[in-house]
């Protein structure tokens, strides 16, 4: 993880309200690379993505993206940031009322002036480099959920950008799109020369695919390393979560729960 | 205790509104400041009147008609007691421009267009359309709340006029083909008796700030709607109970300063 750094946390708490989110969170994603952030629903996780995204403001500590610190920009700022950015969420968020098409040439045609012609030939490399091409005409509905993510994974891709951001890209995936996503996104991100950032709890496909991971527990970071050393790590939270296994320090049981007081059962 | 309880509830109820005001002038404020796109791509507000005033103007032609062929059924009735039933074209006519067409259209399009344009921006927001807009660097006010605010606006008085149109339309049917009120001192009458400062303009302004209104409220409860289908479903039935009293109270200020009983 020598390499030029392109995304720097540094130091970030965050808490709603008076609830911590995260605590101390440090990372960097260098240029090129390929890294996922994982943990279990409701650890932090998407948090972080947000704060990357300056969707959110960290309570204390700074994020920095393309040496910039994210959250001191200003409206423009942000935007003008937000355009070297891709964002593909968690079930594509694609829009419903547009086709294929006009959903990957949506940020062409808003951000800059370039001609219909040239758009399309754009429109139709980016379909066909996610293997969709002949779809430009079907409506959002018309698609499955694995091509729907692929079309949206298209739009993330449309203005070549920098920095790639998936959310769950493999959340409610069948074994074959799973495995064609996760491939897409290894590609992409070399052939882009971008670097990708993914938040996943998948963790069979992301160690295939990834060159670093955070692992991500109650808000702080409490593994990280290679796939090789994700698999090996001696910690007690990775391993369980790794080979997902019942026993272990994360408990199935709601913390707060005992159901033998409701039984009027003494333990 | 239970006093102090209901007090405390009446206080964060009050609260809320006067939060959810500040919110919604915000919001109206933004959307006004967010317009030029709209009116440089001029195009995305007539799509726009397409889904909220094309797609409306079925109920409102219908509607305009039925409540026009009341007004002269009632009106004859009435004016008959008198012997002015020459002058239905005069009841009927300003009954619709000055009242009955800028409030009802209001009040259909505020159930037709104004729950489809919130129940539309709550789903694009619960499926993360617009997060996944602002993270394009494209402002959803800009994007998807002006055209529809602008696209309301210009719609309703349009459809108000349609409204207005039919309705006379039905009267006619009804007093001059049906009943047999003489045809030559209907619609004399109502061109000596209605007029177009006075009457129509107002009507005009009327279906205009109703237009502010109702498109205000729809897309604010949509755009505001927690993202989940109690929310929408939830903000969908605010935008029509909202709407309605908006419309009548405003309906109700407009016509005194208008009409202040001279």
């Amino acid at each position: 993880m020598s390499s030029e750094v392109l995304v720097e946390i540094r130091d970030v708490n965050f808490a709603y309200d008076s609830r911590p989110i995260l605590k101390g969170i440090n990372m960097a994603f260098p240029k090129g690379k390929l890294i996922a952030i994982m943990g279990l629903s409701g650890c932090g996780k998407t948090t972080i993505l947000r704060h990357i995204g300056g969707v959110l403001k960290p309570t204390k500590g700074c994020v920095k993206v393309d040496g910039q610190v994210i959250h001191d920009l200003d409206q423009d700022g942000l935007y003008k940031m937000r355009r070297k950015m891709g964002m593909l969420f968690q079930f594509g968020a694609l829009f419903t009322d547009m086709t294929v098409f006009d959903n990957v040439a949506f940020q062409m045609r808003e951000h800059t002036d370039l001609p219909e012609e040239i758009i399309r030939d754009l429109v139709m490399m980016k379909l066909h480099a996610v293997g969709l091409y002949g779809t430009q005409d079907l409506m959002p509905a018309e698609l499955s959920g694995g091509m729907a993510r692929r079309v949206a994974l298209a739009r993330t891709i449309a203005l070549d950008p920098m920095l790639i951001m998936y959310d769950e890209p493999f959340a409610g995936l069948d074994p074959i799109s799973l495995t064609v996503v996760g491939q897409l996104i290894r590609r992409l991100n070399d052939a882009l020369g971008a670097t990708s950032i993914v938040v996943t709890h998948d963790v069979q496909e992301s160690l295939k695919i990834v060159d670093y991971i955070y692992f991500v527990s109650d808000g702080a970071i409490i593994a990280e390393g290679t796939a090789d050393d994700i698999r090996a790590s001696g910690e007690a939270f990775v391993h369980q979560f790794v080979y997902g296994e019942m026993d272990g320090p994360i408990p199935f049981h709601y913390p707060d729960g005992d159901f033998s007081k409701d039984l009027g059962v003494r333990v | 205790m239970a006093v102090v309880r209901s007090l405390r509830g009446i206080g964060a109820r009050v609260i809320n509104a006067v939060w959810r005001i500040g919110f919604g002038s915000r919001f109206f404020l933004m959307t006004l400041v967010y317009s030029g796109t709209s009116f440089r791509r001029f195009r995305l507000i007539v799509r726009e009147m397409f889904s909220s005033g094309v797609m409306s103007l079925i109920i409102i032609l219908v509607a305009g008609m039925f409540v026009g062929m009341v007004l002269g059924l009632q009106g004859y009735e009435t004016l008959k007691r008198y012997g002015s039933e020459s002058a239905l074209g005069t009841l009927v006519a300003l009954s619709l421009v000055r009242e009955l067409g800028p409030v009802l259209a209001a009040l259909l399009f505020a159930s037709r267009a104004g729950s489809a344009m919130t129940a539309e921006i709550g789903l694009m927001k619960a499926t993360e359309q617009l997060s996944a807009m602002e993270m394009m660097a494209v402002n959803p006010i800009a994007r998807v709340v002006a055209p529809r605010f602008w696209a309301g606006v210009i719609s309703l008085p349009l459809l108000t006029a349609m409204f207005s149109s039919m309705g006379v339309f039905g009267g006619y049917v009804v007093g001059v083909v049906l009943i047999g009120v003489d045809e030559g001192s209907f619609w004399s009458q109502m061109q000596a008796a209605v007029d177009f400062q006075h009457d129509v303009m107002n009507g005009v302004i009327k279906s205009f700030v109703f237009g502010v209104a109702v498109t205000v409220i729809a897309l604010f409860e949509g755009y505001d709607a927690p993202p989940t289908a109690e929310g929408v479903s939830g903000a969908t039935t605010r935008t029509v109970v909202e709407s309605s009293l908006a419309i009548l109270i405003l309906d109700f200020i407009l016509t005194a300063f208008m009409f202040r009983g001279d």
